[in-house]
């Protein structure tokens, strides 16, 4: 890939990594490990999320009152910490997928790409 | 944020604050989980259990940095992260003594100077009166007369005229100086107050702790309203806080007083330079001020007095207005107001105070301190290159273990923020115990110490806070620009320094120093300049004996003494003063040359000259006794003295000056022509040559006197030539006036040099500051040459023991040394001297006969440079001729 087309690539998942994570996290609550997992399978390995990024940015979201993370010990299971969708992120969800909706349908006009 | 928002936030900060520890333990457990959960996945893929682990610690990257990421991220950990910087700044500090110290040292001595010389400004140019409400609306306010610069005082009924007129102020009020011999019981004393108008408490906003101000009217009148309000300090020293004292009755110049208010605490008046300890109206004027009854007198300018302004009106509106009514009352009074302004001045330009002495004295101070303050930043620069040299191992391996860019900043910067806060608050303290240092510079003036405050007020503390933060950021910013170049492979190893790293830093140190010498070097020619200019005043001719000369005077006004038994006083103590043994000559004068007071000024006319219609001519004037011109030393060009026959049966006479003969009779003797004084004719009977009247520095002006007998004051200087010591003749003196009248006090008696002295304490003040900043300037370029030759040599032990082991000699290499610091000075000098030809005319108005690129004064700065560099350099020269060069090269 080239240093152009990377650098792309980097700035559009910086700008989607928001909306991906309180995406995986609207139906239930899920710890780290599991929404890296989610992104890369669902993505089919196209996404890929690295620790260093993705830990930071959840407890980011949780600052800004969007996320809430809590402890969770299941039977079973090692203690782990899970995160959850409360109000405030559900509102930034749905501004988010707005926005994402009309940006991508933006760009199809321009670009003319198109789902298959 | 919204409120639902918060519900969720606040009680994660609270955690993050209080629960620090556990939450920092979560965070660990979660990424802990996050590689064990990869490690499970991985094993499931059938990888072994280390490979298995490597690849799952490969993708989870750092866990130290990811860690302080998250913690970053939740930013919640700000306090915490701040008092954890604090604390290991200040273990940092105590880590490192000798650079804790020397940077503290530095940033409060330049934090300090800046400070105390701004508090000196605040105290005595812009805050200048204590308690005085609103002083940002008052303005000075004086006379001026067409064609003569500076401003003066102006006549009762012209104020009156200004205060009825005036519509764009909210008061005009008078606030004149004066003297008055204070006796309590058996113990006297001379004290200053002020002769003020009756709305004087009301329009600057003080009100008597007790009793009350003056009421309107009090101010009206000849003696008719002996009343006095007296200073807190007078209350308590020589009343004992009597809380009965409204009521009472005190002498003051032996006319019983009323004694109605006591003002409040702190607050001293509203003249610059001394406290103030009684207010009387201005009624009672002729029993302070000599010169008759002045207040039916448009003629006779005395009065001091202040503007306050309606709130958002400019001084350009007042001076407008006030010109408007100067033009009125000059049509309306030509004969004394002709070509007379009034003019408005700012309180730290004001004319008729030691506002306006200091001022180019602060003004050059200003400048000064700034000097010091940067060759004080350029010396703790200095010493933050070397430390953070010091430091790179440390900042390397912080870095390596995960702080960021920004963790680092920080952390250099609350280290700066340490150092900068000790320091200005160092300053502080350095600026308190100076703020009376200027009042300490001036002499005492008849035994009363001049009042100068500064003032350490939030202007002060402001400029303090901005200086500290300005020493934050560099203090902060230079290591962590070091730090950003920092090669961590290269830096982990011990004592690896790239040559052009080491190179780069060793040119901004050389840069530094020589940027200490520049501004060191100008701070010296200054001084040097200022001096010679004090050598140059102080031995200047005034124009009249300095030597041999003593002047005083006898409390006649103080003891009541009426014009008649005055006038027999005077003659029976002036036949027994010229038979004092030693005594050549005596005469009496109003006015001493040079002394503190107002000389008379007078509108005049002269037979045969013909003023343009816009002028008015007005000089000044001075009473003097027989025998004046003698006594003095004064030449008298042509003509004669006035004898004991000038009295006040005999014709008018006068004796004019070289410039007034000059201008108003040119080529043409005046000897026996008329000169009309006050309404008056007299006749000019000799010209005296020019001597130097209120200023040495004064340019020659036109100027007359007239026979005392014709023009009598009650109290006037007595003046003595003798070859006694002042001590005999005091004792002499104090002992003829006690046998005329054993009631009698003799004034302070001083020699004319030691008037002289006084008059020129503004610029002993300027040299006494200047030299000790410059000093202190010369000390500092001298530590951080020291530095910088120290670490050199250290830094070359290898090139100097090689140079030995090929034959250099001990004082080759003193040499090699010393010539390194000489050249670092050289550039500095040269450096300065460019800058110094245009900064030294700054100190124009402070210079006296001597030009601003002397090049004695800027050849006497490299001598006392060169000087300091040797001595500088010695140390590490020395100690680099006693390399021994089989031990280093062995090393």
């Amino acid at each position: 890939m080239s240093s152009t087309s990377a650098n792309f690539d980097r700035e559009l998942k910086k700008g989607s990594a928001e909306l991906l994570i309180l995406s995986l996290l609207e139906g239930r609550a899920r710890h780290g490990y599991e929404i890296s997992q989610l992104i890369e399978q669902r993505s089919a390995c196209t996404l890929k999320f690295n620790v260093a990024s993705l830990y930071p940015l959840l407890y980011r979201l949780e600052k800004r009152g969007w996320i809430q993370g809590q402890w969770v010990e299941k039977p079973g299971q090692r203690r782990r910490r899970y995160y959850r969708l409360i109000p405030a992120g559900k509102a930034m969800l749905k501004q988010q997928r707005r926005t994402w909706a009309e940006f991508v349908t933006a760009m199809q006009r321009i670009t003319g790409v198109s789902h298959a | 944020m919204r409120f639902e928002q918060w519900l969720y936030t606040l009680p994660l900060r609270w955690r993050d604050r209080l629960r620090g520890k556990q939450v920092d333990q979560e965070l660990g457990d979660e990424l802990r989980d996050h590689l064990e959960q990869q490690i499970q996945v991985n094993l499931e893929k059938g990888m072994s259990k280390e490979d298995a682990r490597r690849s799952a610690l490969l993708a989870l990257g750092g866990m130290t940095q990811i860690e302080q990421q998250c913690r970053d991220a939740r930013g919640h950990n700000l306090i915490g992260n701040t008092i954890q910087d604090l604390r290991y700044g200040v273990r940092q500090l105590f880590r490192s003594p000798g650079f804790s110290v020397l940077t503290i040292l530095c940033l409060t001595l330049g934090i300090g100077v800046n400070a105390a010389v701004f508090s000196w400004a605040e105290g005595i140019l812009f805050r200048p009166y204590p308690a005085v409400a609103h002083q940002e609306r008052l303005l000075a306010l004086g006379g001026t007369a067409r064609g003569v610069s500076g401003g003066g005082p102006i006549s009762w009924p012209d104020f009156l005229d200004l205060q009825r007129n005036c519509t764009l102020c909210d008061a005009l009020f008078v606030s004149k100086i004066t003297g008055s011999t204070l006796s309590i019981g058996d113990h006297a004393e001379v004290t200053t107050g002020s002769i003020v108008s009756a709305n004087y408490f009301d329009a600057i906003g003080v009100r008597p702790l007790l009793g009350r101000g003056f009421e309107p009217g009090e101010d009206v009148g000849n003696d008719a309203h002996p009343v006095v309000v007296i200073s807190y300090d007078l209350w308590q020293k020589r009343f004992r806080g009597d809380p009965q004292i409204v009521g009472k009755v005190q002498r003051l110049n032996n006319i019983p007083h009323t004694i109605i208010g006591v003002t409040p605490e702190h607050f001293y008046g509203t003249f610059v330079g001394w406290a103030m300890n009684f207010w009387v109206p201005a009624s009672m004027e002729e029993n302070f001020e000599s010169g008759g009854y002045k207040l039916e007198d448009r003629g006779s300018r005395w009065i001091e007095s202040y503007e306050r302004l309606k709130p958002g009106i400019t001084r350009a509106q007042a001076q407008n207005e006030m010109t408007a009514i100067a033009t009125r009352l000059e049509a309306d009074y030509p004969a004394t107001n002709r070509g007379r302004n009034i003019q408005l001045w700012a309180l730290w330009q004001t004319p008729f105070n030691n506002a306006g002495t200091m001022l180019p004295t602060l003004e050059i101070m200003a400048a000064v301190v700034v000097f010091v303050l940067l060759i004080a930043c350029a010396n703790v620069g200095n010493l933050l290159l070397v430390r953070s040299f010091a430091r790179r191992h440390e900042m390397s391996v912080r870095m390596a273990t995960g702080a960021t860019g920004g963790r680092l900043l920080r952390q250099l910067l609350t280290e700066g923020m340490i150092l900068a806060g000790l320091g200005a608050a160092g300053g502080l303290i350095v600026a308190y115990w100076c703020r009376h240092a200027l009042g300490l510079l001036l002499p005492a003036r008849s035994g009363i110490a001049m009042y100068l405050p500064g003032e350490i007020d939030w202007h002060v503390m402001l400029l303090s806070a901005g200086i500290c933060l300005m020493a934050t950021l560099v203090l902060g910013l230079v290591p962590a620009f070091q730090a950003r170049n920092i090669d961590l492979a290269g830096a982990l190893k011990a004592d690896s320094s790239s040559v052009t790293t080491a190179r780069r830093r060793a040119w901004m140190r050389s840069g530094l120093v020589v940027f200490q010498v520049c501004l060191s070097f100008i701070l010296l020619a200054g001084a040097v300049l200022l001096l010679e200019s004090l050598q140059k005043i102080r031995t200047a001719s005034p124009g009249f004996s300095t030597n041999r000369v003593v002047e005083t005077s006898v409390s006649l006004v103080a003891a009541g003494y009426d014009d008649p038994r005055a006038k027999i006083f005077q003659d029976d103590l002036i036949e027994r003063v010229r038979a004092l043994p030693g005594v050549e000559s005596a005469a009496y004068a109003r006015l001493t040359p040079l002394d503190y007071g107002t000389y008379s000024s007078t509108p005049i006319a002269v037979d045969g000259y013909h003023p343009p219609l816009e002028e008015q001519p007005a000089v000044d004037y001075n009473q003097v006794g027989p025998a004046y011109f003698a006594t003095l030393g004064i030449p008298l060009l042509s003509g004669r003295e006035f004898t004991r026959a000038d009295d006040e049966n005999a014709s008018l006479v006068a004796i004019v000056n070289r410039t007034m003969k000059a201008r108003y009779w040119g080529d043409h003797d005046p000897i026996g022509r008329r000169l009309q004084v006050k309404g008056k004719w007299a006749r000019v009977i000799g010209v005296a040559a020019d001597s130097k009247y209120e200023s040495i520095r004064e340019d020659p002006k036109p100027f007359f006197y007239v026979p005392l007998l014709q023009d009598f004051v009650r109290g006037p200087a007595l003046n003595i030539r003798t070859t006694e010591s002042l001590q005999n003749i005091s004792a002499a003196l104090l002992h003829e006036v006690r046998s005329i009248d054993g009631n009698l006090a003799l004034y302070e008696m001083i020699t004319l040099q030691e008037q002289v002295d006084r008059s020129t304490s503004p610029q002993l003040v300027a040299v006494t500051l200047v030299s000790i900043l410059a000093g202190l300037a010369l000390l500092l370029a001298a530590v951080g040459l020291y530095g910088v030759m120290s670490y050199a040599v250290a830094q070359s032990m290898r090139e100097l023991a090689l140079r030995m082991a090929l034959g250099a000699g001990s004082t080759d290499l003193l040499r090699l040394v010393i010539s390194r610091g000489l050249r670092l000075t050289a550039g500095g000098v040269f450096l300065g001297a460019a800058a110094g030809l245009a900064l030294t005319r700054l100190l124009g108005k402070l210079l006296y006969n001597v030009s601003p690129s002397d090049p004695r004064a800027f050849g006497a700065a490299l001598a006392v440079m060169t000087i300091t560099t040797v001595a500088a350099c010695f140390f590490p020269g020395w100690r680099a001729s006693r390399t021994d060069p089989a031990r280093v090269l062995r090393d």
